[in-house]
């Protein structure tokens, strides 16, 4: 059987939305391979979110325990091995969020498979499934052929749609938790960045900071709310301090693929533009001429981001 | 509370090099191309040296691949390793592979930890650390950070990030993870896996590089470790990504709203 399954992610009773693109990457495999779609629902009192994932068609396995409140990867991965044993699944996915690619080696490892991180879509023929993967900071496209029977992998989400309910719902199948003996791996605490913003891979518009803002992200942050738009920054802005991590764009940050992407007061290095070359346009806000952000913006605007950023944003707010 | 130590120092591109794809696909254009650790495990070295320095123990480098990367290794001997081990292999590898090899080098050392960094900047897979962690049941804390920024005090002062229980059995790892920070309690032995904002790595000094030439560097063949060196992931083929074409420069703002919302139609 070449079953696919993909693992859900959820947080604060919500399904990630991440999830949803995975499982439109885990439908268009199953439909090469001739599989069916299953989908693994882990955590603590998330037997809620179970429809909404059947609604896709998809059949799901919730293993609902207090042992799995956390997504631990050492006591998740053995019972999202189980299930993909139990359905026989040949492919095993989920969204390459900081979850996806903590979890899905280890469950790999536990397989027997070989996997490809952060794929952007499927080649070869028929059955023998390729993954088109990015390497060097996506200056580079792979195409990688995974020799194991089982094969693992992590999607980017910006590749794929997000899955739209099914013709059929799927059932729902309640799984039996063995809770894990001798785990050494304890929770200790979560602190959430809290924004009012739309989240950083999910928003339409992107304003993004560097290091020409000196620390102050007023004018950037002024511009995404007059935009409704999420912000992100550069590894230089994060380093500093000024900026939460989980606002990093890049290679070793998020990667973003929204329709505008303002970058202001940032160079480009490459880690960043691996990270939000794949936007629709893009904006450069830049005192220095030379930047090598000018090479791949659309439209390039020479000036200093602290007159041009707020006269932009009286321009959208004069629009409203 | 002494702690041993194993960390990993792959030789990689530098990222500062242009990397372009031979014409047919085979490979990278590897002329005028430099080569340095990979700078995720140049924070795991920096890592594992502040531990010992705060907790005393021993450091052992580990890389694989040919004898170019006993360069690396020195490299990391430099900032203050203790001794390197390399496992020679030649020809393509995998985390599967890679992971087989490294649980080969733990069960020769055994360490009370192995950081190694959360991903390559040549293949960006993200799995070594991982994989190693299920093939030797241990627990994992991947993509370690620490609270304080890499301007702080605390980062002047070189302290660890990671943060030892008092009776040593335990490792507090703070974890760089969507929509927050987690932090993370491991029971040792434990494999951590470092991101950016852990720490600065240092400098090798002159008279660090010259000591670095006198340790001891213990060569092991692969193929004489039992594991099964083929790859399961196979890169078929290499491309060059559609390049992107760079646009207009405008004159000012007034041009940019313009441009947005009457030809791009995105405002």
């Amino acid at each position: 059987m070449s079953n696919v399954l993909i693992v859900a992610e959820q947080g604060g009773g919500q399904l990630r939305k991440a999830t949803l693109h995975a499982i439109s990457a885990g439908r268009a495999l199953a439909a090469r391979t001739g599989g069916a779609l299953h989908v693994a629902l882990l955590g603590q009192g998330v037997r809620p979110l179970a429809d909404a994932l059947a609604a896709t068609g998809a059949e799901v396995h919730v293993a609902d325990a207090p042992a799995l409140e956390h997504p631990l990867a050492d006591a998740w991965a053995p019972v999202i091995a189980e299930i993909a044993k139990a359905c026989g699944a040949a492919y095993v996915g989920a969204a390459a969020t900081a979850q996806g690619k903590d979890l899905l080696p280890r469950v790999a490892a536990r397989l027997g498979a070989g996997m490809a991180t952060e794929v952007l879509g499927f080649g070869g023929d028929g059955a023998a499934v390729t993954f088109r993967r990015p390497m060097w900071a996506g200056n580079v496209l792979a195409e990688v052929e995974i020799a194991t029977p089982v094969k693992v992998f992590t999607v980017r989400a910006t590749e794929f749609p997000a899955a739209e309910p099914g013709a059929g719902k799927g059932a729902v199948h309640e799984v039996a938790v063995q809770v894990p003996a001798g785990l050494r791996t304890r929770h200790v605490a979560f602190r959430e960045v809290k924004s009012e913003r739309p989240e950083l891979t999910e928003a339409r518009v992107v304003v993004s900071g560097g290091r020409g803002t000196k620390g102050d992200f007023k004018p950037v942050e002024a511009l995404a709310d007059a935009l409704g738009a999420a912000v992100g920054a550069s590894r230089a802005a994060v380093d500093a301090g000024w900026v939460p991590n989980d606002w990093q764009v890049g290679q070793t940050g998020k990667v973003v693929a929204p329709d505008l992407y303002v970058a202001a007061g940032i160079s480009g290095a490459i880690q960043h533009l691996a990270g939000m070359k794949g936007s629709k346009v893009i904006v450069a806000v830049n005192k220095d001429p030379d930047a090598p952000v000018f090479q791949i913006a659309d439209y390039g605007l020479v000036a200093d981001l602290f007159q041009a950023l707020p006269a932009l944003t009286e321009k959208v707010k004069a629009s409203k | 509370m002494a702690l041993k130590i194993v960390v990993t120092a792959k030789r990689v591109e530098d990222p500062e090099s242009k990397i372009r794809v031979k014409p047919d696909g085979s490979g990278i254009v590897t002329d005028g191309v430099n080569y340095k650790i990979n700078p995720f495990d140049e924070i795991a070295v920096e890592e594992a040296l502040r531990l010992k320095e705060r907790h005393g123990g021993e450091v052992v480098v580990a890389s694989i691949g040919g004898e170019r990367s006993q360069t690396e290794i020195r490299a990391a001997l430099a900032m203050g390793a203790d001794r390197g081990i390399l496992v020679r292999h030649d020809g393509p590898l995998d985390p599967v592979v890679v992971s087989a090899l490294l649980a080969k080098v733990v069960e020769q050392e055994k360490p009370d930890l192995v950081i190694l960094g959360k991903q390559s900047i040549d293949d960006d897979q993200n799995q070594a650390g991982q994989y190693l962690a299920e093939r030797l049941g241990w627990p994992q804390g991947t993509f370690a950070s620490k609270t304080e920024s890499l301007e702080s005090e605390a980062e002047q002062k070189k302290e660890p990030g990671l943060v030892l229980s008092a009776d040593g059995k335990a490792l507090t790892v703070v974890r760089e993870v969507d929509g927050g920070v987690e932090t993370l309690e491991l029971g040792l032995p434990a494999v951590v896996t470092t991101d950016l904002r852990l720490n600065k790595p240092r400098f090798a000094s002159l008279p660090g590089i010259m000591k670095a030439k006198k340790k001891p560097l213990q060569e092991l063949a692969a193929a004489s470790l039992g594991v099964d060196l083929a790859p399961q992931v196979v890169v078929k083929r290499l491309s060059e990504p559609p390049a992107r074409k760079g646009g207009v420069k405008v004159a000012d703002v007034e041009e940019l709203w313009k441009k947005l919302h009457d030809e791009a139609k995105v405002l």
